[in-house]
């Protein structure tokens, strides 16, 4: 049976994008439905690293989930612990010194401008340019030795217990955190002349992945997806938590939907967290990093708490269901990306698949997070 | 002023509004120990709570029967709110899951509202609201995964983060791995 293949021309075709794929970022697999190199209909396939976090929650005590946290994203993980700790302390009403909120608030930022860092090198990267990955991964290296110096792991970090920090901060990690802010806005500016009008670059993103501030509303988007759509939502403003009220800062907000928008949103971001780091250490107080009266055991009393916090990718929620005992009875975690990512299937109806794989990466996918 | 529009309008779905005070709720909580043991709760009722958003992290909590799920979620809707998640809670003494979503606005003037339902264990059921927020796709698969609970309507449910042939829900609390 040989001979030509005849297609019809209103054939479609499907396409396995991943679950083994670089521009997916992890094991995550979206089954396109193609026409030519349009796409008709797609469908995202998830839980390749489902690990039931939730479950693990339930059955173990408050303090032994903390590590679990930080499984979740890998990139910018003190985010996700900070929420974690904020929902015992509001549950179970523990004070939190200053000082540990304010250090709290200072590596929270770092991380994030790592995890930005790291997106902005990948980003550019699925765009066909691979330098800036170079750079990005360098300049992100002084912010993870900074972070393991003080908290003892790179990634991974268990650093914020309940009422305050593990381990306080030392003089030589004020110092080398004051060396690294004016290189990291050396380097800012370094990448925006170095990626930022490139016309190869614009082209591939300007007016392209448009997704439309109605569109996030409907599907729950939030952090750098909402800003690029216009909508100024920011946890950290928009419902303070922590000392954040006590900082200056911009949200940086872009209204053009575009992929080029949500890349700016970014980029500009880190700016605003050096902002923060910088005040932080101005204005951090001495004193304890862990309260005077803690409760040894931690059992918040019956009843329902929600907590929500800003991570490098948007509104991190966190629900405690407790009953009284040293076990939560509901452990629920509302990831961002996972919200960011549902929208994905209905934006890129209609698009070309580069295109769509772009707006994918504008989307700042860690699946990890998204599987749980 | 949307907010106190919005409470307005979720009142107006029961019948006979009670003012229900946080007070009663928190005694309820810190009385606990006072109860005299084996007393059997009261479940809560229907109606509209107004809580402290510096205890619980969310202004409005509204319990209400699966019936009236669409007419409050169209209310919200209305009213701008985005979908922050859907999931549920297995309360296996009483015979009942129950269906919690969460609603936030962008413009956030302190409110966040949390609607609960609750539903039967033997036959979990309760209506999609896929149909006024497509995000609520995911979330709905996802609680169905975990709690096995059937969303009515609902275009698509098949596991999403489970395996394909999964026949197990794994968040019950009579769930044995």
């Amino acid at each position: 049976m040989s001979g030509p293949i005849h297609i019809r021309p209103d054939e479609t075709f499907t396409l396995n994008v991943g679950p083994q794929h670089p521009a997916t970022h992890g094991v995550l697999r979206v089954k396109m439905e193609m026409d030519g190199e349009y796409i008709v209909k797609a469908e995202t396939v998830l839980g390749y690293i489902h690990r039931m976090h939730e479950l693990m929650g339930e059955n173990r005590t408050y303090p032994q989930v903390l590590p679990n946290l930080s499984r979740l994203d890998y990139l910018g993980a003190l985010g996700y612990t900070h929420g974690h700790v904020l929902v015992i302390e509001r549950a179970a009403g523990i004070e939190v010194p200053e000082r540990a909120e304010y250090i709290r608030a200072i590596t929270v930022e770092l991380n994030r401008i790592a995890s930005h860092l790291f997106w902005f090198g990948a980003f550019v990267m699925d765009l066909g340019g691979f330098t800036p990955l170079m750079y990005a991964i360098q300049d992100r290296e002084h912010i993870l030795d900074l972070l393991e110096a003080v908290t003892g792991s790179r990634l991974t970090y268990c650093y914020y217990r309940f009422g305050g920090l593990y381990n306080d901060v030392d003089d030589d990690f004020i110092a080398a955190t004051k060396a690294v802010i004016p290189m990291l806005r050396k380097s800012l500016k370094k990448y925006d002349a170095l990626v930022t009008g490139n016309i190869i670059f614009m082209k591939r993103l300007e007016g392209i992945g448009p997704i439309s501030a109605e569109m996030c509303r409907k599907y729950g988007a939030t952090g750098p997806v909402a800003r690029g759509a216009g909508i100024d939502f920011d946890v950290r403003k928009n419902e303070p938590y922590s000392v954040y009220p006590e900082f200056d800062f911009d949200v940086p907000v872009y209204h053009e939907c575009d992929s080029l928008a949500r890349y700016k949103v970014r980029m500009d971001e880190m700016e605003q967290s050096l902002r923060i780091i910088e005040q932080g250490i101005e204005k951090l107080p001495d004193g304890p990093i862990m309260p005077k009266k803690k409760p040894k055991l931690i059992k918040p009393p019956k009843g329902d708490y929600y907590q929500a916090v800003e991570t490098a990718r948007g509104s991190f929620g966190i629900r405690i269901v407790s009953d009284g005992t040293k076990n939560a009875y509901r452990f629920k975690l509302r990831s961002p990306t996972y919200s960011n990512m549902s929208l994905f299937d209905e934006a890129c109806e209609g698009m070309m698949i580069m295109d769509a794989l772009a707006m994918m990466g504008s989307l700042d996918l860690v699946i990890p997070e998204i599987d749980r | 002023m949307t907010n106190d529009n919005v409470k307005q309008a979720l009142r107006d779905l029961f019948p006979d509004p009670e003012p229900v005070v946080e007070a009663a709720t928190d005694a309820e909580a810190e009385g606990d120990k006072k109860k005299p043991a084996g007393k059997k709760e009261e479940p809560r009722i229907n109606g509209l709570i107004e809580r402290d958003h510096a205890v619980h992290g969310y202004d409005i909590d509204v319990q209400l029967d699966p019936g009236e799920l669409l007419a409050a979620v169209m209310i919200i809707n209305k009213a701008g709110f985005f979908i922050e998640s859907i999931t549920g809670v297995d309360w296996i003494k009483e015979e009942q899951l129950e269906v919690v979503y969460d609603f936030s606005r962008y413009d956030f003037d302190t409110c966040r509202i949390v609607i609960r339902t609750r539903t039967p264990r033997s036959e979990p059921k309760v209506p999609t609201i896929s149909k006024i927020y497509p995000g609520a796709n995911w979330h709905e698969r996802e609680t169905h995964d975990f709690f096995g609970i059937k969303f009515d309507g609902h275009p698509h449910l098949i596991p999403l983060l489970l395996p394909e042939d999964a026949d197990f829900h794994p968040l019950l609390k009579d769930f044995k791995p």
